[in-house]
C-alpha cells in the first residue's frame, strides 16, 4: 500500500465523496448542530474522533469475528453494537482521564452513537475492502470531511440569520437550500484525483 | 440452522463482553460529582440562556459549587431559588433584589436623523454604517436586536420606535444588554420607578440639537433632589437607586423630559405653582420674622 493510495482515499473522502454532501451520510447532526460556529466544531471533532476509532475496532470485529464464523451479513447489527459500546466506553474514560475534553465534547459525544456516518464508515470500509491502515485513514478523513462540512456550513447559516430572506423561507428552510447549494458546489470536486 | 445458532450466540457473546467492559469501565472510570451539584441545577432556571455568562444551565452550576459564581449568578431564577442555592451552599444570599433591564434612551422619533437606513435590520449592522442613522451616537437605533436577544417577550420597540422593557416580564438575564451595539441597557431595582432615560454625555447644546428628549447636564435635577440622589454624572444625570425615594420631583424639573417617568404638562404646572406658592410662603414667613423683633 503506497503513500499516494491513502492520500487518494484521503481527498476522496474529504472532498470528493463528502460523507455528507455527496453520501447524505450524518444529515442529522450536521443540520440539528449547525446553527452556531463553536458548537460546529465541537461536534466535527467529536466525530472525527468516533470515526477514526469506529473504523478500526469496527474492522477489527470483522476480520477476527464476523468472517471467521462466516456471518457477514450479520454486519449491520454488529457494527451498530460496537459503536454503541465504543461511544459509551470513550464518554466514561474521557470523563474521568480527560475531563477538559469530555467538557469540550460535551452533548455530542453521546449523539453521536446513532449518527449515520459513523455507521456508513464502517460498512463503507468494509466493501471497499479496505486494510486496518486504509479503514482507519478512510475513518479519520471521513470525518474531517464531516467537520469541514458543519463549519462550513454553520458559518453560512449565521450569516444566513441576517439576511433579508423570505418570511416563509427563515430559519430551517433555508438552511435546507442553503445544504442543497453547497452539495451542488461539492459535486465540482468529482473526478479529482491523486496521480501516482 | 446452524448460522442462525453462531449468529444469535456471537452476537449474544459479543454483546455480553461489551456490557462486562462497559459494567467494568462505568466502576473503574467513575466520577465522583457533588451530590450538590443536581440539587443546584433544580433551583437555577433551567432555561440556558447564558445570561450568567457560563455555559448553559449545568456548567454554571459547575461554577456555583466551586465558588466561582455567586448563588445569585441565575438572574432569571430569580431570589428565591437564590436563597435556596445559598441554603444548599450553606452560604447567605445577600440581598437579591429584582432587578430588571432598562434602555437608558427615549430618542426614537425625538432624536434626528442624519440619513435613512435601509440595510439589514439590525442595531449592530446600522451601526456600521457611517457610525449608525442617529445623529445621537448614543441613542436607541430601534432595529431591535436586543428584542431578538429577548427570550422572555420582556423587550419590544415601543410606540415612539425605541426600545421599552416590561419590567413585570424581564427576569434581568441581560441577554438584552449583550445584544445593544450602544451599550444603552443596564440593570435596575424593579421597586424604583425613576429613572434617566439618556445615556448623552455631550453636554448643552451638542445634546440638545440631535434629540428632543436628550440629558442636557444641566444639573437642574441635582438641585431640586431632596435626597441628593440625582447627580450630573460625566455629562449625564444619573439616579443613584441607594437614595432615590421615587418623589419623581426631578421627572417635573427636567426641561428635557429625559427623566422617565415622563411628567405631563398638567403634573409640571401643578408642581411649578406649588413651588411658586411656597416660595411666597417662604418669603411672608421671613418677613414676618424680620417684623417680629421690632414690634417686642
Amino acid at each position: 500500500m503506497s503513500i499516494t493510495g491513502l492520500l487518494s482515499i484521503a481527498l476522496g473522502a474529504i472532498l470528493v465523496n463528502n460523507f455528507i454532501f455527496s453520501q447524505f451520510l450524518g444529515c442529522c447532526p450536521f443540520l440539528g448542530v449547525s446553527k452556531k460556529l463553536d458548537t460546529a466544531v465541537g461536534m466535527g471533532i467529536a466525530v472525527t474522533f468516533v470515526m477514526g476509532l469506529a473504523s478500526a475496532i469496527t474492522w477489527i470485529v470483522n476480520e477476527f469475528i464476523l468472517v471467521k464464523f462466516g456471518l457477514e451479513f450479520m454486519q449491520t447489527v454488529a457494527f451498530i453494537l460496537v459503536i454503541a459500546a465504543l461511544v459509551q466506553f470513550i464518554e466514561m474514560f474521557l470523563q474521568k482521564s480527560m475531563p477538559s475534553l469530555y467538557t469540550a465534547l460535551g452533548i455530542y459525544l453521546p449523539l453521536i452513537t446513532t449518527n449515520c456516518a459513523v455507521l456508513g464508515v464502517a460498512l463503507l470500509n468494509i466493501q471497499s475492502n479496505y486494510n486496518f491502515i486504509e479503514s482507519v485513514v478512510y475513518g479519520i478523513t471521513g470525518g474531517l470531511g464531516f467537520l469541514l462540512a458543519i463549519v462550513l456550513f454553520a458559518a453560512v447559516r449565521e450569516r444566513n440569520v441576517f439576511a433579508d430572506c423570505p418570511k416563509c423561507f427563515e430559519g430551517f428552510p433555508i438552511a435546507l437550500i442553503t445544504a442543497g447549494l453547497m452539495a451542488l458546489s461539492f459535486m465540482g470536486f468529482s473526478g479529482l484525483s491523486v496521480w501516482g | 440452522m446452524n448460522t442462525i445458532v453462531i449468529a444469535i450466540l456471537v452476537l449474544g457473546i459479543m454483546g455480553g463482553v461489551f456490557g462486562l467492559i462497559l459494567a467494568i469501565a462505568s466502576k473503574v472510570f467513575a466520577v465522583k460529582t457533588d451530590p450538590r451539584l443536581p440539587e443546584i441545577m433544580e433551583h437555577l432556571a433551567g432555561a440556558n440562556c447564558g445570561g450568567c455568562g457560563y455555559a448553559g444551565c449545568s456548567d454554571c452550576a459547575a461554577h456555583i459549587l466551586d465558588g466561582t459564581a455567586p448563588v445569585s449568578a441565575c438572574a432569571p431564577a430569580g431570589a428565591e431559588n437564590a436563597a435556596a442555592i445559598a441554603e444548599i451552599m450553606g452560604v447567605s444570599a445577600g440581598s437579591s433584589e429584582k432587578m430588571v433591564a432598562f434602555v437608558r434612551c427615549n430618542g426614537g422619533t425625538n432624536a434626528s436623523k442624519r440619513f435613512e437606513y435601509r440595510g439589514v435590520k439590525d442595531c449592530i449592522g446600522a451601526t456600521k454604517v457611517a457610525a449608525g442613522p442617529l445623529d445621537c451616537s448614543f441613542g436607541c437605533l430601534g432595529f431591535g436586536s436586543c428584542v431578538s436577544a429577548c427570550m422572555f417577550d420582556a423587550m419590544h420597540i415601543g410606540p415612539n420606535g425605541s426600545a421599552v422593557v416590561d419590567p413585570d416580564k424581564c427576569t434581568n438575564c441581560q441577554a438584552c444588554a449583550k445584544a445593544c451595539p450602544r451599550k444603552l441597557i443596564t440593570s435596575v431595582p424593579y421597586a424604583s420607578k425613576v429613572h434617566v432615560a439618556c445615556s448623552n454625555k455631550e453636554k448643552g447644546k451638542a445634546a440638545m440639537s440631535v434629540c428632543k428628549a436628550s440629558c442636557i447636564g444641566c444639573g437642574l435635577c441635582e438641585k431640586n433632589c431632596k435626597f441628593d440622589a440625582i447627580h450630573v454624572v460625566d455629562g449625564v444625570a444619573v439616579v443613584d437607586y441607594a437614595k432615590c425615594k421615587g418623589c419623581k420631583i426631578c421627572t417635573k424639573v427636567c426641561p428635557r423630559d429625559a427623566i422617565s417617568p415622563i411628567a405631563t404638562k398638567e403634573e409640571k404646572d401643578k408642581f411649578k405653582a406649588i413651588q411658586k406658592a411656597q416660595a411666597e410662603k417662604k418669603a411672608a414667613a421671613a418677613a414676618a420674622a424680620a417684623e417680629a423683633p421690632k414690634a417686642e
